[in-house]
């Protein structure tokens, strides 16, 4: 089990608890607006666009070449961003906090 | 009695090939994808280089200042529509800022199908497609399930009564253009007459359908005209249909060559969200799309000129091999899987909630009741692009339903 955090573009902070499966999903199924994950997590739509918390950025691993590419052409974009889709929740992303992009 | 035996055997092997035959979409860009990166066509006097790789597709259509939608109507399409139309089409035709304020006024409308009564309405017709073709002893898929079923569920979409699908089914399928010659305006005609009445009527009697949603919109401080009204919901109907119908033919199709997927998926029916984008980006039922060069600029090592047209081909970029592992291969459960079949960037199509749904819907229905599907006979759809020759779907294909009980 897993805590995440989310901060929304309008500063509201939802934490929730996730189990299995990813960021993205987690996010859907409880409607956090920004994230719509239109692909359902083939990385091909950028709808799930976050940006890490700075300090929890080495628990999330690196981005892949596919997800890098993806990220070039979405707005917004910082060296904290990532595509929730491609993270997996685990407990060691337990405490995350991150900001939905848009 | 033996030689009986093994000709009843090598007949079955022969209908099995068939069969896979019918589910296999080869890539006619491959090599010159690899070589070039990009092919030429003529088209009306009006050429376009098709950009054929994944990473410049992308780019160009993010690109939107040099590359650009909002040129004279009719001239980003393929073959161009600048002799037999004059409506501009929206948002499709138009660029950022003026896109995005279109957009905005629709976008919220065209993500309802997410919504679970949508799910559910858009699973009774699914349900009732697929009950009429199980107890049919044969069924063109084309002209007797996808297009009846597409335009039943744009009715949905639209938030009109059912019954108007009617009027569509009887338009058969080439509304739009006219099978032999793609210049003849009369078909389109049809449509257009037909979205006058109806702007129309929902001007007499608003209602809770598109129509009467865009009527009261307001669009940076006023309110629509007629005109582009006009140009959403032709956009509307004309981008829904011949890709849908593809779509769900071809699904089915593929269905019926691999049977071995249609048991795979009743097994993990939680991989019918990746099966859907794998199927879409192997199908790509939009070839490509076009844009006008704004400036003189540099594309896959060529000099290319304003004013000339470039074409995005999503179907070449969806089987780039620097991007997708076994690109001609259909993979159900690919889990990293950016293909572009619909678009990229600002132009991501707005009919891609629906058209996922229906696809989702379709292969649900599929795992529930349908043991196996047979093609009896089919001809091909080939589409000709320059020296590029592509199998998009098929013009008549019909097959036997088999029951799962
Ligand atoms: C599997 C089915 C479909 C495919 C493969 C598909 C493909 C595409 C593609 C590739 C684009 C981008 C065009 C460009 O960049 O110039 C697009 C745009 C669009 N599509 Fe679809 N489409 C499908 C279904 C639908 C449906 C069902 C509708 C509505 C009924 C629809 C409405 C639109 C609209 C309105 C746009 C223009 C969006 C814009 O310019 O901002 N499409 N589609
Ligand atoms: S959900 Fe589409 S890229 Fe993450």
């Amino acid at each position: 089990m897993a805590k995440i955090t989310f901060i929304t573009s309008q500063g509201e902070h939802l934490t929730l608890e996730g189990h299995t499966g990813s960021l993205m999903e987690l996010a859907v199924e409880h409607g956090v607006p920004g994230i719509d994950g239109d692909c359902g997590g083939v990385c091909s739509c950028a709808t799930c666009h976050v940006h890490i918390s700075p300090e929890f950025m080495p628990l999330t691993g690196t981005r892949s070449e596919i997800e890098d590419d993806m990220l070039e052409f979405a707005e917004n974009t910082s060296p904290y961003s990532r595509l929730a889709c491609q993270l997996t929740i685990s407990e060691d992303l337990d405490g995350l906090v991150l900001k939905v992009a848009r | 009695m033996r030689n009986q035996h093994k000709s009843r055997f090598l007949h079955q092997n022969m209908a099995l090939h068939d069969e896979m035959k019918y589910s296999e979409f080869p890539d006619p860009f491959d090599k010159a994808r690899k070589e070039q990166g990009c092919g030429e066509m003529n088209d009306q006097d009006d050429p376009v280089l098709m950009l054929l790789r994944h990473k410049d597709v992308r780019k160009c259509a993010h690109n939107w200042k040099t590359f650009q939608s909002g040129a004279t109507p009719g001239r980003i399409v393929v073959p161009s529509e600048v002799h037999i139309r004059q409506t501009r089409q929206i948002p499709f035709e138009v660029d950022p800022p003026q896109h995005t304020a279109y957009r905005a006024l629709v976008e919220d409308w065209f993500r309802r199908p997410l919504q679970p009564w949508y799910e559910q309405k858009l699973g009774a017709l699914i349900q009732r497609s697929l009950e009429e073709a199980l107890s049919a002893e044969q069924v063109e898929l084309v002209r007797e399930f996808s297009l009846p079923l597409q335009s039943r569920a744009l009715t949905l979409l639209l938030n009109i009564p059912l019954s108007e699908a009617e009027t569509w089914i009887s338009w058969g399928t080439h509304v739009f253009r006219s099978e032999d010659n793609p210049l003849d305006s009369s078909k389109a005609n049809v449509l257009y007459d037909y979205i006058d009445q109806q702007i129309a009527r929902a001007m007499a009697q608003p209602g809770e359908d598109l129509y009467s949603h865009l009527l009261a919109a307001d669009f940076q401080g006023r309110k629509l005209t007629t005109e582009e009204i006009k140009g959403v919901m032709i956009l509307t109907f004309a981008g829904g249909r011949d890709t849908v119908i593809n779509a769900l033919t071809n699904t089915l199709a593929y269905f019926a060559g691999q049977p071995g997927a249609l048991q795979f998926l009743r097994q993990q029916p939680e991989m019918i969200g990746r099966a859907t984008e794998e199927l879409v980006r192997y199908f790509s039922p939009l070839t490509h799309m076009g844009r006008v060069v704004t400036e003189d600029t540099q594309l896959c090592g060529r000099r290319v000129k304003a004013d000339s047209r470039i074409s995005l081909c999503w179907a070449s970029a969806n089987r780039d091999e620097s991007v997708f592992e076994r690109p001609n291969e259909v993979i159900l459960d690919r889990k990293v899987n950016p293909h572009v079949a619909f678009g990229f960037s600002h132009h991501k199509c707005l009919g891609a909630p629906h058209a996922r749904q229906l696809l989702k819907g379709l292969m649900h229905g599929l795992i529930e009741q349908v043991q196996s599907i047979e093609i009896l006979q089919a001809e091909e759809n080939m589409e000709h692009w320059g020296e590029f020759d592509r199998k998009v779907g098929f013009r008549r294909i019909t097959a036997r339903f088999h029951s799962l009980s």
